[in-house]
């Protein structure tokens, strides 16, 4: 069809990141203008909604800070995803781990003895552990049975909602909360500093930043980092390279879930400082990383940015529900289109429009070969 | 155990199934023509809050039904249309179609949160057979509709995909769509098909869920519900057949599992299916040796004409 105006399309091998970064952009803004559109259907006139969301957000101090604040989980997950997509394991699993780095956190806050000045960094180093065991059991069923790890995955999401709830309404089950559902708060020194009077916990922003930078020099420098990718990109050059699946797929795992447990150490250290409902720990942050990472497209510094944006997204779904009156809910709904034009977006980094006809087969097949 | 609770567990793992039967079938023919769908869940949920909003402003259950069954198709189209014709990522399409539905439904449904269905899908007794000794009040007594015709579905699509030209096409576009092509199957047509097919059975699953088994609109009601049903097309090996009794299992053993709440937490039996699922997955695994016997051989993999 494209051929009666003189254009072919042509595939392209390796899109150049500058292309890939520009398409992505494309994407992301057709899904900020539908999101207009929703705007206008709920009567909210969208110039004036984003110029809104825009003062509140990023202009404003108190504001930039709860953008990133909402980005830390986001980050942590999304690098953690980063890493387990380059070895093509879809981890669709970060909101259990996100939640079992929580429960441990709050384990060791409630009952574990220690001093203020052992226990956060405790509470991190069990959120990693507890978010990378969470991780092993759909690890170990890949490797060693083939078991889709996406749907395992996602029921570990499942089973560590209902344990976090049983454990708020019993076991952990706060003396002085009559009538709520959590756990007693932890004692005030083990609360994560924040900054001034914010929300913002950097402590938890530190590390996944750190964490961002760490998963960069792995994957460039390191032999696992190269395990790693080679598994992902040419499993059979793997299996001929002697690479060992079942440990370097372990060693993934641990990083990719711990990473996402350090979001859920942040998330009740700093911020509800006990354990709550689990819808209330993670809004779905787990679900939203998988947008991180696809969007930062294999590159854990560009996680970063990417969670900030999505952290934006979720502090603007805040402003609209307080100044605008738009549902909570349109939340999920900008995240979900945002994933969307971002797929749909994809087939326009692999070709290329070009003029002229084209070539001949054999010329076509050479360049394939 | 006596027989009263035998005829009880046996009726509610019946009803507990029906959703996932129908969502399992709608994938494993989806799966069948190569295609896999991540996008059950949120087909489901889709299919549930427009069930329940038609349902509630018509009056009309069965008006409901059907808009769910055109809203499941129309978000298996989107499907369609990203992972056969864009050929992009068939995992991250699925996937964002549940998130974007999950997302979509909350807020269409977010005013119908907890109000009961004006006029929900009424039960249905088969007459002569539900007054059967033990057999006519475990399985012919108080079911909905959608219970019977699933299993009369089930029947029919396992007759359809072994035993016809049909399905023969169908498993010829799943395992090998080359050859499907050098023989004159339009390859991305029967994949077309077959997703929205699926989509259409997510939709009808939901709609169960809202205007039948619940019958009211909750945010996330579905509960992975869609994730389930994936795991289960594994576990029956995508045999429509074989999908009737592993849902009737999942259902069986979920029921089973409440009669422990005297021993057991019951907020604890509440994962009781996302544990069974994985046990599931693990059986098949063990019994095929690690690998995945059964899948259509194409199964994921976009079609491009000429490729090779």
């Amino acid at each position: 069809m494209l051929e009666r105006f003189g254009y072919r399309l042509e595939p392209r091998v390796n899109p150049p990141g500058h292309i890939v970064f520009l398409i992505t952009l494309a994407a992301v803004a057709i899904a900020l203008f539908l999101t207009g559109v929703l705007f206008a259907v709920f009567g909210v006139n969208p110039f004036q909604a984003y110029g809104t969301i825009l003062n509140k957000t990023l202009f404003n101090f108190r504001g930039f800070t709860e953008v990133v604040r909402k980005a830390i989980p986001l980050i942590l997950a999304g690098v953690g995803l980063v890493l387990a997509f380059r070895a093509q394991f879809w981890n669709i699993g970060a909101e259990g781990q996100i939640l079992a780095g929580a429960v441990a956190a709050s384990g060791f806050a409630l009952f574990v003895p220690l001093p203020p000045f052992l226990m956060i960094p405790a509470m991190f180093l069990a959120g990693f552990i507890a978010g990378g065991l969470w991780g092993f059991l759909p690890a170990l069923l890949k490797v060693r049975l083939g078991v889709n790890e996406i749907i395992t995955t996602l029921m570990m999401n499942y089973i560590a909602l209902y344990i976090v709830r049983w454990l708020i309404n019993g076991p952990w089950k706060g003396q002085s909360t009559t009538g709520f559902s959590y756990s007693e708060k932890f004692e005030r020194a083990f609360w994560l500093p924040t900054l001034g009077t914010t929300r913002l916990h950097w402590p938890t922003l530190a590390i996944g930043i750190l964490l961002a930078l760490f998963v960069t020099f792995l994957l460039a420098r390191m032999k696992l980092g190269f395990e790693i990718r080679i598994m992902g990109e040419s499993p059979n050059a793997a299996r001929y390279a002697g690479i060992n699946f079942f440990k370097t797929t372990m060693l993934l795992i641990l990083f990719s879930a711990g990473a996402a447990g350090l979001a859920g150490v942040g998330e009740v250290a700093g911020i509800h400082h006990r354990l709550v409902e689990p819808n209330s720990i993670s809004l779905g942050y787990g679900y939203t990383a998988i947008i991180v990472a696809l969007l930062a497209r294999g590159n854990p510094l560009a996680a970063i940015g990417s969670g900030l944006f999505l952290g934006w997204v979720f502090a603007s779904g805040d402003i609209m529900r307080v100044s605008l009156g738009i549902p909570s809910q349109m939340t999920g709904v900008v995240s979900g289109l945002i994933l969307l034009c971002i797929i749909c977006a994809e087939p326009f980094m692999r070709y290329r429009l070009v003029r002229g006809s084209s070539p001949p087969l054999s010329q076509t097949e050479t360049e394939v070969a | 155990m006596d027989v009263g609770l035998i005829v009880s567990t046996i009726a509610r793992a019946l009803a507990f199934s029906t959703p996932l039967l129908w969502a399992a079938l709608g994938e494993i023919y989806a799966e069948r023509a190569g295609v896999v769908n991540l996008g059950v869940e949120g087909m489901m949920i889709l299919g549930a809050v427009m069930g329940f909003i038609v349902g509630q402003s018509t009056g009309s259950p069965w008006l409901g039904l059907l808009v769910a069954a055109g809203v499941g198709g129309l978000a298996a189209l989107l499907h369609a249309f990203i992972s056969i014709t864009l050929r992009a990522n068939q995992y991250v399409s699925g996937l964002a179609i549940t998130i974007f539905g999950l997302g979509l439904s909350g807020l269409l449904g977010r005013n119908f949160v907890g109000v009961p269905l004006n006029n929900a899908m009424g039960f249905v007794n088969l007459p002569g057979l539900s007054s059967l000794p033990i057999i006519g009040p475990a399985l012919f007594t108080n079911q909905y509709l959608l219970t019977y015709l699933g299993l009369i579905v089930a029947a029919l699509l396992w007759f359809v995909l072994y035993y016809t030209r049909l399905g023969m096409t169908l498993r010829t576009v799943g395992e090998s769509p080359v050859a499907a092509d050098v023989a004159g199957i339009n390859v991305i047509r029967v994949r077309y098909l077959a997703v929205v097919f699926g989509g259409v059975m997510a939709g009808i699953a939901g709609a169960y869920l809202s205007l039948a088994y619940r019958p009211s609109w909750g945010e996330n009601m579905t509960n992975g519900m869609g994730w389930i049903a994936l795991a289960l097309a594994i576990f029956a090996l995508w045999d429509p057949l074989r999908a009737v009794g592993a849902a009737f299992l999942f259902g069986a053993f979920f029921t089973l599992s409440f009669s422990l709440q005297s021993v057991f937490n019951p907020q604890l039996l509440t994962l009781m299916p996302y544990v069974f699922t994985i046990v599931a997955l693990i059986i098949v695994a063990l019994g095929k040796g690690g690998r995945a016997f059964g899948a259509p051989e194409a199964l994921g993999q976009p079609y491009e004409r000429g490729e090779r």
